[in-house]
């Protein structure tokens, strides 16, 4: 015998949920981590968290903004990366195994 | 199947995330970001955003997880921190605290409004007519409002980029002697 049952189609609602808590677990991890790398790669998760729910909200309303928005989230993102991976190129040059207390020093 | 497609992506995207918090060794961190970023370019394509889909794989987890794996081998930080050493001792329990609470706050609020009516957005003609377009209609009207409505955005972009090619050529090369380092202390004045 088979029973038949509907399965729930995921709603936007869900994809706001889920990026909610992704958005939660970076924003945990730079709190909690020290390795300035991992710390950049917590920022990444925010930030993804951030172009799901631009996403969903772009096919909900039935706007193509969102994914514009979304463009051009991606490119800040890139040219943060880069920056932000120079600038912890230069510290760990000089002081290897330094972790996200020893950003104190960009102080001068 | 829509739902398969969610729950898997989902868990890819939690699973990875959570990885990236909780592994010790940053290779397998970089590693759990890329299964989190192939997560959300999967519920991207399940979102009709295909041309974003593809971006994603390419620049996410092609250029940007490459860099910061190539970053980890060149300094050789590739060492294990010990995630058992907690400097400050009520870190970890706020930084719980305050991500359930952020949960529980978007959560309430995404609930709360799950059921409100979406402002009626009317779409430029261009991009009207090119989401009408049975092939390529995502990428065509992307295109559309990147170019149309946004192209000064677009423009200011590629500024940025020359930006920040610039600053990190600025912090990356070597000081010749004498000559103040793009971190003090590192060249001549120290």
């Amino acid at each position: 015998m088979i029973v038949a049952f509907d399965l729930p189609v995921p709603t936007t609602t869900w994809y706001l949920l889920l990026s909610a808590v992704l958005f939660a677990i970076g924003t945990v991890g730079v709190m909690v981590r020290r390795n300035p790398l991992v710390l950049f790669m917590c920022i990444e998760l925010m930030l993804n968290a951030v172009n799901l729910t631009f996403v969903a909200l772009a096919k909900k309303l039935g706007d193509i903004g969102g994914q514009s928005t979304v463009f051009f989230v991606m490119v800040v993102a890139a040219a943060e990366v880069v920056v932000g991976l120079g600038i912890v190129v230069a510290i760990l040059r000089r002081k290897p195994n330094a972790t996200t207390d020893d950003m104190a020093e960009l102080k001068g | 199947m829509e739902l398969f497609v969610f729950l898997v992506a989902g868990a890819m995207v939690l699973g990875g995330g959570v990885g990236v918090v909780v592994r010790s060794h940053p290779v397998h961190a970089a590693l759990s970001l890329i299964l989190t970023l192939f997560g959300v370019a999967v519920l991207f394509v399940a979102q009709e955003a295909h041309f974003l889909a593809a971006v994603q794989v390419i620049v996410y987890a092609g250029a940007i997880v490459v860099l910061f794996l190539f970053v980890i081998m060149l300094l050789g930080v590739d060492n294990t921190e010990n995630l058992r050493i907690e400097p400050l001792k009520i870190q970890r329990p706020v930084a719980a605290v305050i991500g359930a609470g952020l949960v529980a706050l978007l959560g309430m609020a995404i609930i709360a409004s799950r059921d409100a009516k979406p402002p009626v957005v009317i779409p430029s003609e261009a991009v009207r007519d090119a989401a009408l377009d049975p092939h390529n209609s995502n990428i065509k009207a992307l295109a559309r409002d990147v170019f149309g409505q946004h192209v000064l955005a677009f423009e200011l972009t590629s500024v940025l980029l020359v930006i920040a090619v610039v600053a990190t050529v600025m912090l990356a090369r070597k000081p010749k002697p004498g000559e103040i380092g793009p971190l003090v202390g590192e060249g001549g004045a120290s």
